[in-house]
This record gives structure tokens, sequence and C-alpha cells, in this order.
């Protein structure tokens, strides 16, 4: 699904990531921990491909293709879904409107005809149903007013509609309390399937406790210094994230 | 310019004896005292705080004829048409003049009088003598001075207490032909607990309409004219109004436009200004508040080529426990110029008066400019008051947001773009109204990408 191999990322001159590696196979979970600052947010924004990131080395290699070749919105429709840890408020743009959009140039990328619109409501409120959603967010205006809960569901809602291939959730545990944090995990686990992988970067552990991975990775400094089991995550909660920045020092 | 010498003013005895309330011993002081001070003031000069970003020399350098009648010429009753709502009752000024043929009143209950202003003049002056220049005086700046001595027609609205409107009333000045001027006094008079919808709509035969400038074949190249229109408007006790003006001037017409409103205790106010037409286009709007007043100010003015739009806006807290909310929203592209200024005033005595305005702008183009300025003057020292102001491109978080979400660049600029102007044309409530505007909206910017079936 996803290759990459020794990515090297600037911003502002300023090496951020120095040598990623990470490989990610149809189906899998990966979580990506670590402390602030240590590459995590640049991570997902460069898969996604925002401006301002200056790769300066390695590959992202994604179903075959060069990643890191083309715009953002290709990649969208090529199946790499970012759900962002502050998704933008857009006045004026209704939810229903973007949705539409965003399903339609999917559709037209991979040479299918605009959806029916009677099919696309049937669709939506479907999914809007079960992210337990009022209807009435999809009349509004993108995300506005929202609180933080509502933003991070409208994101899953997005993610539901588009049937994404490869999930980057960026942060998205943050500024949840415990009921929103369990409607978005169940709203990720219900999207899980052999031929969808996710990348989870997050903070804390506690995310992982309702989606469980399949890997845990720890970044720090912009490297990945250690990959392991889920019970990694664990360990990590109990220690913090010292012992191994230590460790990585001492090597 | 020597005001003597000012062909306006020499010609003004014989234009007299053609305007409306000639019979009427105030209206005759009230426009030669605005005359007497236009003959001294003139137009607004730039070296007036209130008129700074703004010169009206190209209006001072041209003559415009004023309209004594109506056309006689057969007028394009489509294009007219396509301004017109259905859905409301209408009152059409054909450069100025009333329309009797054009107007739709059918249906009009009995407890609203909608009539022309030289027909409202001619059969209740006495009532008018209580409002006409009561909202605002000559003294006011030149353009009012001018408009009250020039008037030629207009419109007069009245609704009766605890009379609730269900559909709107459209006021729908038209312009017909090139260099005239039309100059309007209108009052709008809300009695009590009544409530009512109140559409002005300026637009000229070549306006802009549905996705470009439509060109009157066989008029010559220029469709200049001058609309000058004053509208005062009482908002009674309790009672609510939510006023519309819609400005869709043709490309090179001037417009001066003034709306002074006196709202009484507990009057609501709501007023959505959109300001797109013309060559050189300003609008004066001031309310003033009394306690427990609430006034709600939406603008959205939309500049392209070299379009100079000017909106001043005023909100006098009179009197405590009074409520204000100002948005003004401007996109300006090309070399056009965008002005704001909004003044808030709080009296000693309005205390917990809650005032909140803010201006946005959009430039799209390194050439185009906004020049905004935002007053708060309190003199009361128990109130919640703030202003913020933006002047800028659009935001690059939300270009990628959209991008995140599979639409392509240029898309995601001409769909934000379209969506900083459209939040103010979905606070529209009435349909057709919302459908027009819209539409407005759409012809002016780039829409590549924007698919308006699903809007």
């Amino acid at each position: 699904m996803l290759s990459i191999k020794d990515l090297t990322v600037n911003v502002n001159d300023k090496q951020i990531l120095k040598g990623i590696n990470l490989e990610v196979k149809a189906g899998e979970i990966h979580a990506i921990m670590g402390p602030n600052g240590s590459g995590k947010s640049t991570l997902s924004h460069v898969l996604s491909g925002k401006a301002g990131y200056d790769v300066t080395g390695g590959t992202a290699t994604y179903q075959g293709k060069d990643l890191l070749a083309m715009a953002p919105e290709i990649r969208a429709r090529e199946g790499v879904f970012l759900a962002f840890q502050y998704p933008v408020e857009i006045p004026g743009v209704s939810n229903v409107y973007l949705l539409k959009a965003a399903l339609n140039a999917v559709r037209k990328h991979n040479g299918l005809d605009e959806v029916d619109a009677m099919d696309f409501l049937t669709l939506v409120k479907s999914k809007v149903k079960a992210l337990e959603m009022d209807e009435k967010f999809l009349y509004r205006a993108v995300n506005e007013g929202f609180s933080g809960g509502e933003k991070k569901r409208n994101e899953i809602l997005q993610m539901a509609i588009l049937e994404p291939k490869l999930c980057i959730l960026d942060e998205t545990d943050s500024g949840l309390d415990i009921d929103a944090l369990k409607i978005v995990a169940d709203g990720v686990n219900s999207l899980r399937s052999a031929d969808r992988s996710f990348i989870m970067v997050t903070h804390y552990q506690r995310l992982l406790d309702y989606i469980k991975p399949d890997f845990v990775h720890v970044l720090a400094h912009g490297q990945i210094i250690k990959s392991g089991e889920p019970e990694l995550a664990l360990e990590l909660e109990e220690k913090g994230y010292g012992w191994l920045e230590d460790a990585q020092v001492g090597a | 310019m020597s005001a003597a010498v000012h062909p306006y003013i020499s010609e003004y005895s014989e234009l007299a004896s053609l305007l409306p309330g000639q019979s009427l011993p105030w209206l005759q002081q009230l426009r030669l005292d605005a005359l007497d001070a236009f003959s001294v003031k003139g137009f607004p000069s730039p070296r007036e705080e209130e008129w700074r970003y703004t010169s009206v020399s190209a209006i001072e350098k041209k003559r415009f004829a004023p309209a004594v009648a109506l056309p006689r010429h057969a007028i394009d009753t489509g294009s007219l048409k396509s301004w017109q709502l259905n859905d409301a009752w209408s009152i059409v000024l054909l450069d100025g003049r009333f329309s009797a043929e054009l107007s739709v009143l059918d249906g009009l209950p009995d407890t609203v009088s909608v009539m022309s202003m030289a027909d409202a003049l001619a059969k209740q002056p006495e009532k008018l003598q209580n409002y006409l220049g009561k909202a605002v005086s000559h003294a006011e700046h030149g353009f009012i001075a001018f408009n009250t001595a020039w008037f030629s027609d207009g419109v007069w609205i009245e609704v009766s207490a605890k009379q609730v409107l269900d559909k709107p009333i459209q006021i729908l000045h038209f312009a017909t032909q090139a260099e005239t001027l039309a100059t309007t006094r209108t009052v709008i008079v809300v009695e009590a607990q009544a409530e009512a919808n109140v559409i002005e709509t300026f637009a000229g035969l070549d306006s802009v309409r549905e996705g470009g400038a439509v060109s009157l074949s066989g008029t010559g190249a220029s469709n200049a004219y001058l609309s000058a229109a004053v509208t005062e408007v009482f908002v009674a006790a309790n009672a609510g109004l939510t006023l519309y003006k819609v400005q869709c001037e043709s490309d090179k017409a001037f417009h001066f436009g003034g709306t002074y409103i006196k709202q009484a205790k507990d009057a609501r106010l709501t007023h959505h200004n959109f300001a797109f037409g013309g060559l050189l286009a300003r609008t004066d709007i001031h309310t003033d508040l009394d306690q427990g007043s609430e006034c709600e100010l939406n603008g959205l003015y939309l500049g392209g080529k070299r379009q100079h739009i000017d909106n001043h806006t005023r909100i006098n807290h009179l009197k405590p426990n009074a409520t204000s909310r100002e948005l003004y929203k401007g996109v300006l592209d090309d070399r056009a110029r965008g002005v704001f200024q909004g003044r808030v005033i709080v009296a000693e005595d309005a205390q917990k008066t809650d005032s909140q305005m803010n201006n946005r702008n959009l430039l799209l183009s390194a050439d185009a400019e906004a020049d905004t300025k935002p007053q708060l003057e309190i003199y009361a020292d128990d109130v919640k008051c703030g202003h913020g102001v933006t002047v800028g491109q659009l935001d690059e978080k939300s270009v990628f947001y959209m991008q995140s979400r599979c639409v392509d660049e240029d898309t995601a600029r001409n769909m934000l773009t379209f969506a900083f102007a459209n939040e103010m044309v979905d606070k529209i409530k009435i349909k057709g109204l919302h459908d027009l505007v819209l539409a407005q909206v759409l012809a002016r910017f780039p829409q590549s990408g924007i698919n308006q079936d699903w809007l």
C-alpha cells in the first residue's frame, strides 16, 4: 500500500524528518506515536501534500506510484485521506456541497459517472445516522460553529463517504471527550477492511484503547526510533518517551 | 468649483414647478433651505472626513438631466421584469418616476399603504410632514441637500400597527436612459408591533444579468446616469423591519444612496446591503437606536475593473440596552477599490450597549484596494463593544483542506471566493431575492468548477 524509504524533509531549511522508513500493507493499522515536536504532523502533512514542506531525499510509494509527485487533490482522488487535527471552517460552503464535490471528483478520476442525486442523499443520510450526527449538519457550512467533537465526526463522515484506501488520522483524539472519542473510534473501526490501511498519528495511548493497531512506531527527533507490537504503546504510557530518546542519544 | 455657476442651480427654478409638492409651504421651505445649502457647499468634497476616500468630481463634471416625466420611449420590460420579484408586491420607479403600469400592488391589505411619493404628498401631506426630512437633514452633506431640493418622486410605505406582512414589498429603481438624473426620496414607516420586509433594488437597462452585461443596441456607448436615492425609515416601538438594498446599477452609472433609520424602543431592524454595480457607488446607512433596540447591518460589496464602491455606516446607540451587530464583506478584483467606514457611537446614556462590528476584505488582484476604517466612540462606561478588520487573500489552509477533499486548486480558490461572498447571500430569507442575488454574485466572479445546481 505505502512504502516510505529514507524520507527527509526540511521546513524553512531546518531538517524535521531525518530519514523515515515505513512499510504499510493493505488492511494494517499503524500507530505513530511521539512527543511534541518529533515530526508526527510533518509526516502526515507531507504524505497528503500540504505546501511548505521541502522533501530533500527519499521516496514515498503509494500503490506503486510516486506519491510525492502528485498534487494534493490527486492523492486524495487516488484514495489517500487525511483526517485533520484541526478541521478548517469554511463559511459559505455547505457540508453537503463539499461531500458531493469530493465524491464526484473521485468518481470522475475513476472513470465513473456523477453520482445520482437520490442515491447520494440516501448514502449520506445512512452514514450520518451511523455516526450519530444530526442531519442538519449536512446543510450547515463546513465545520462552521461545530464543536471539537462534531468536527472530528465530520472528518470521519467524509472518510466514510469517500471510502479511501489509506487513511491518515492526525491527532484525531485531541480535544475529544470520552463519548466523542468512542463514536469516532466506532466510525473508524467500521471502516476497517482487508484493503484499507490506517496511519494513526497520536501523542497519547488513549486512542489505541479504542482502535487497536497492528504496529506501533515511536517517532522522535525526526526518526522512527522503535517499532513494535501494540504492547509498546502501553510501555510508552507507563514510562513516557524519555527512556527511548535517551537510548537514541546513547547509540 | 464655484457653486454660483453650478448649472443644476441655475436651472433649478425652471425645474421646480415640475417637482411634486408645490402647493405645500412646508415642503417648499424644506426644498429652498436644501437648495441654499447645496448652493453654498455643492457636492461633498474629499476634504470632508466622511468623503476622504471617495471623490465625486466625476459626478460634478458631468451634467445629468433630471427626469421630469416618465420615459416616453418604449422600454425593455423583459429586462425590467428580470429584476421584479414574483412573490412580492412591487412598486416601480423609471428614471426616478413612479410607473403605475409596471407596479404590482394587487391584494395589498388595507392596513398597508404603498404609493408614490408624489401621490402621498398630494393625498396626505400632513402625514408626510411628520416624516419627511425627520430622519436626515440637508445639513448631513451635499448629496442630502441635493436630494431634498431635487427629488422628483419616490415611494411612501406605511405598515399599520400589528400588521405582519407575509410578502415583501419591493421598490424597483430602474434606469432606462443615459445621462439622466433619478433623484428619489422614500419614506418607510413601520408602526408599533408590525413586521415587514422591504427590498430596494437599483438596476439599469444594461446592468449585468446572468453571466455578462448585455449592451443596449442603438443607444450609443454611454450608459452613465446618476441615481441619488434617499430613504428615511421609522421603525416604531417593538416593530420589526428587514430592509434589503440590492444595488446593481449599470457599469458606468453613478450611485448615491442614503438610508437613515430611526428605531424606537425595542424596535428591530435588519439591513442587508448588496453593493455590486456602478462605476462609482456610495451608500450611507445610519441608524439611531433607542432603549432595547436591536440592529443588524450586513453588507457585501463586489468590485471589479475600475469600480469604486464605498459604504459608510453609522450606528448611534442613544439609549441603554440596545444591541448592534455589523458584518461587511468585500471582494475586490482588478483595479477596484472598496471603502468601508463604520462608526459606532455610544452615547453617555447608552449603558449596557452590546455592539460588534466586523469588516473583512478579500483582494483578488495586486491592484485592488480596500480602505477600511472602523470607529468606536464610547461615552458610556458599562458597555460591551468590539470591532475587527481584515484585508487579505484567501486562507491557504482552506485551499489545502479542499484539495485534500479531492477538489483541484483552481476550483478550490473559486469556491472559497464564492463562499466568502455567499456567507452574506445565505442570510437572505426570501427565496426569489436569494436566487437573484446569488446569480449576481456568480455572474461577477470566476465560477469555473462551481456546480450551481448543488448550491
